[in-house]
């Protein structure tokens, strides 16, 4: 479904690589976790997907087509997109920032009314009851909620996913990261989240490529990257989620 | 009522009229000009520092400076047009700049989610920059829609009519009620327009929210009502007036008032529709008669000898007055005649005042000078007539102070200054006891009054008529008395006009 060939990302003509000579691929339906700790070109390497950034060299392939060759703005209103910071647009409603990208493809009114019914349902945020809000009078968990709604909208077959619970309360966040993995395994999401909190990477992903300084250390299923490190790095960050489970069974057993 | 009130009420419809379309069509122009710039310079570093350099050095320009180069610019062309570029200049700071601010401080997640969703450079632009910048630059707009209706009373002085009417006229003639009237006019219709943009900003952002619908419509109706009702007044300027036939103008100060209403007067009475440009500068009235715009106002021959035609020497009376006439002709202006009054500089003290130090004339003020102190005009210790006068009688005085011509007086007569520059046909002098002192080596220019008219005006034998029966009919004494009713009785125009005919002695 999408497929890195080889790509660089350099800022500075080539003197540092923000990106080293990547090849990934990813199948249809499949949810890959990008992680790595911050400047490890994870969110770089997603942006190049929508052509958010534009690869130094290399080749990406969506569908079987390489992006390089589409209008960008084409590419992104077929590519789902959920924010770090969520964006929603402040001055519109809940409803319109869910219509956004049918409106850019100019479906009908009917449609885009009836698609917008049905992603809010589907976030669990009533059309009826939360459509005329504006985003502001919305909880930060509800807000990201409609930045997914949105990204869903205009059915897209991948969606890219930038640190999207990140800003949210441990609470939320775990509410939000169980609903969002029913709901791309319901509909068969190919999904690239870029994060850098291991436990959602291990809890969402079907498989996890490691990052550090521009080069992909490691790829593999929570299992393989668990059980067959191949590299001292890889081995404490995937083992980070079970070092801390473990010290809280032992404080709870000293009570 | 009182009289003078009423009078000025009277001229209330024409001056709001004037004044609404000039600064409906200046901030229109600057929104229509400003907001793509200030768009422009947000996108591009390159244009920004520039662009915002030369909108703020517009702004440190005095408006009088602005006003007057225009005209100048224009080939001394004056009215709306001068008026209207000059404030839509004005009104550009304001407005460029918080275009460019609203648009910066659009928020980088919001901005980078209207990318990743797909929005192209132009949909980000006017479907999210713009109306999230939208409150801050319509806050530009208020801003420069007040400024703007305050300095449109400037515009008065390059002909164009506007409440400042009320205030140049009202300061130069000491009618306080005129200025009242027009301060207030000008502030209402600022706190006016600024209350109907902000309404109108608010109805915009509450479109979306579920308010109480009713009330919304209620006042969505009266602001469309207000505004549609303004902009119609605005453009019932544009409708072409009957053309007058001839266009009167005069200066701003009391003299002026009355001469060029006693010529739109015997004009009228002649049956031919006048219109008049009052208060304006004097070069810029000067420049307007050489092409025409003005048809006839009265001039000074003094003026023309050191102003228009720079010469720094004095050949008297008469050689003065036939230098000018000769002039005159070149430029294309025709000399109607010499109204017979004079109203020259000459210096003045209290009466008593002089008798203390032994004063009458000049010459006795050589040896105290350096321990007296002089007010002047805003102009006479700037013209070469005071630099040949400090030169003949090799004086100076201790303090040269520059006042508003009322204050001038003002400061002679509670004694703050010994000697002033005062003029001959003025009112004050008599009011306040000055006494004018000689000029024996001739240093002051003579400044005969003189009816100047467009070759246009010229050339029709009624008009020429008119203005020839004129001629030499004002004495000095005439002048001055019909002066004082208004400087120093507080009497209107109208009433020292008609003292004026009274005493005239008509060819």
């Amino acid at each position: 479904m999408i497929e890195l060939k080889n790509v660089q990302k350099s800022y500075d003509g080539g003197a540092t690589l923000a990106v080293a000579d990547t090849s990934l691929t990813i199948e249809r339906g499949e949810f890959l976790g990008l992680i790595g700790a911050s400047g490890c070109g994870k969110t770089t390497t997603l942006k190049m997907i929508n052509r958010l950034e534009e690869p130094s060299s290399g080749e990406i392939l969506v569908n079987n087509c390489n992006v390089i060759d589409q209008n960008p703005e084409q590419l992104r209103r077929n590519i789902g997109y959920v924010f770090q910071g969520i964006g929603l647009f402040p001055h519109r409603t809940v409803a319109e920032n869910v219509a956004a990208v049918p409106q850019l493809l100019q479906w009908s009114a009917g449609d885009i009314h009836a698609r917008c019914e049905e992603c809010m349902e589907m976030v669990g945020l009533p059309f009826d009851e939360y459509g005329e809000r504006s985003p502001s009078q919305l909880s930060g968990g509800q807000q990201q909620r409609i930045g997914v709604a949105r990204a869903l909208a205009a059915r897209p077959e991948v969606v890219l996913m930038d640190e999207p619970f990140g800003a949210l309360d441990p609470i939320t966040r775990s509410e939000l990261q169980e609903e969002f993995k029913s709901i791309q395994q319901n509909m068969a999401l190919t999904v690239v989240m870029v994060t850098h909190d291991m436990t959602e990477a291990l809890l969402l992903a079907d498989r996890i490529a490691v990052m550090r300084e521009g080069v992909v250390l490691q790829i593999g299923t929570p299992k393989e990257l668990l059980n067959n490190p191949s590299h001292d790095y890889v081995r404490d960050i995937v083992a980070m989620p079970r070092r801390r489970a473990q010290r809280l069974e032992e404080l709870m057993r000293n009570e | 009522m009182s009289d003078n009130l009423r009078e000025q009420l009277l001229l209330l419809p024409a001056y709001f009229q004037g004044h609404l379309l000039l600064t409906l069509a200046a901030i229109s122009m600057g929104v229509l000009i400003s907001v793509p710039l200030g768009v422009w310079a947000e996108q591009s570093a390159r244009v920004k520092r520039p662009l915002l350099a030369v909108v703020s050095i517009i702004q440190t320009f005095p408006s009088l400076v602005i006003l007057a180069l225009v005209v100048a610019l224009l080939g001394g062309r004056i009215g709306f047009l001068p008026a209207f570029i000059a404030l839509t200049l004005y009104s550009m700071l304001p407005i460029v700049r918080n275009t460019v601010t609203g648009l910066e401080s659009v928020s980088a997640s919001v901005i980078d989610a209207a990318k990743g969703i797909g929005m192209s450079p132009n949909q980000i632009l006017r479907e999210v920059k713009l109306p999230l910048a939208m409150p801050v630059i319509v806050a530009g707009i208020r801003t420069a829609m007040v400024w703007t209706v305050g300095l449109a009373t400037l515009s008065t002085l390059v002909g164009a009519t506007s409440f400042g009417n009320y205030i140049f006229t009202g300061l130069q003639t000491r009618n306080l009620v005129a200025v009242t009237v027009g301060s207030l006019a000008s502030a209402s219709l600022a706190v006016g327009l600024d209350s109907l943009v902000a309404s109108m900003q608010w109805l915009l952002e509450k479109r979306s929210e579920a308010v109480d619908s009713a009330r919304l419509k209620r006042i969505r109706i009266s602001v469309y009502g207000v505004t549609a009702i303004i902009v119609s007044l605005a453009l019932y300027g544009l409708i072409p007036k009957p053309r007058a036939d001839f266009v009167v103008a005069g200066k701003p100060f009391t003299e002026q008032y009355i001469m060029a209403g006693l010529l739109t007067q015997e004009l009228e009475e002649a049956g031919f529709n006048v219109e008049q440009r009052l208060g304006m500068g004097s070069a810029v009235v000067y420049e307007a008669i050489r092409n025409g715009t003005v048809d006839v106002y009265v001039e000074y021959t003094g003026m023309v000898w050191a102003n228009f035609m720079s010469r720094e020497s004095n050949p008297g009376r008469e050689g003065i007055r036939s230098g000018v006439v000769e002039f005159l002709e070149e430029q294309n202006v025709t000399t109607v005649g010499f109204t017979g009054f004079r109203n020259r500089y000459a210096l003045a003290m209290r009466r008593d005042r002089a008798r203390e130090l032994g004063v009458t004339s000049i010459e006795d003020l050589i040896p105290i000078a350096a321990e007296l102190s002089a007010g002047s005009d805003l102009e006479f210790f700037g013209r070469t007539e005071w630099f040949r006068l400090r030169d003949l009688y090799n004086m100076d005085f201790a303090d040269k102070l520059t006042f508003d011509v009322s204050l001038m007086y003002t400061a002679v007569a509670g004694r703050q200054v010994d000697v002033i520059s005062a003029y001959t046909t003025d009112g004050r002098v008599a009011a306040y006891d000055l006494l004018l002192l000689d000029d024996p080596r001739n240093a002051l220019l003579a400044y005969d009054a003189m009816i100047l008219a467009s070759t246009n005006a010229a050339a029709q034998p009624e008009f020429m008529r008119i203005l020839e029966a004129l001629v030499d009919s004002i004495p000095d004494a005439a002048m001055r008395q019909a002066n004082r009713l208004v400087d120093v009785d507080g009497e209107s125009i109208t009433v020292a006009l008609e003292y004026l005919r009274g005493e005239m002695t008509k060819n």
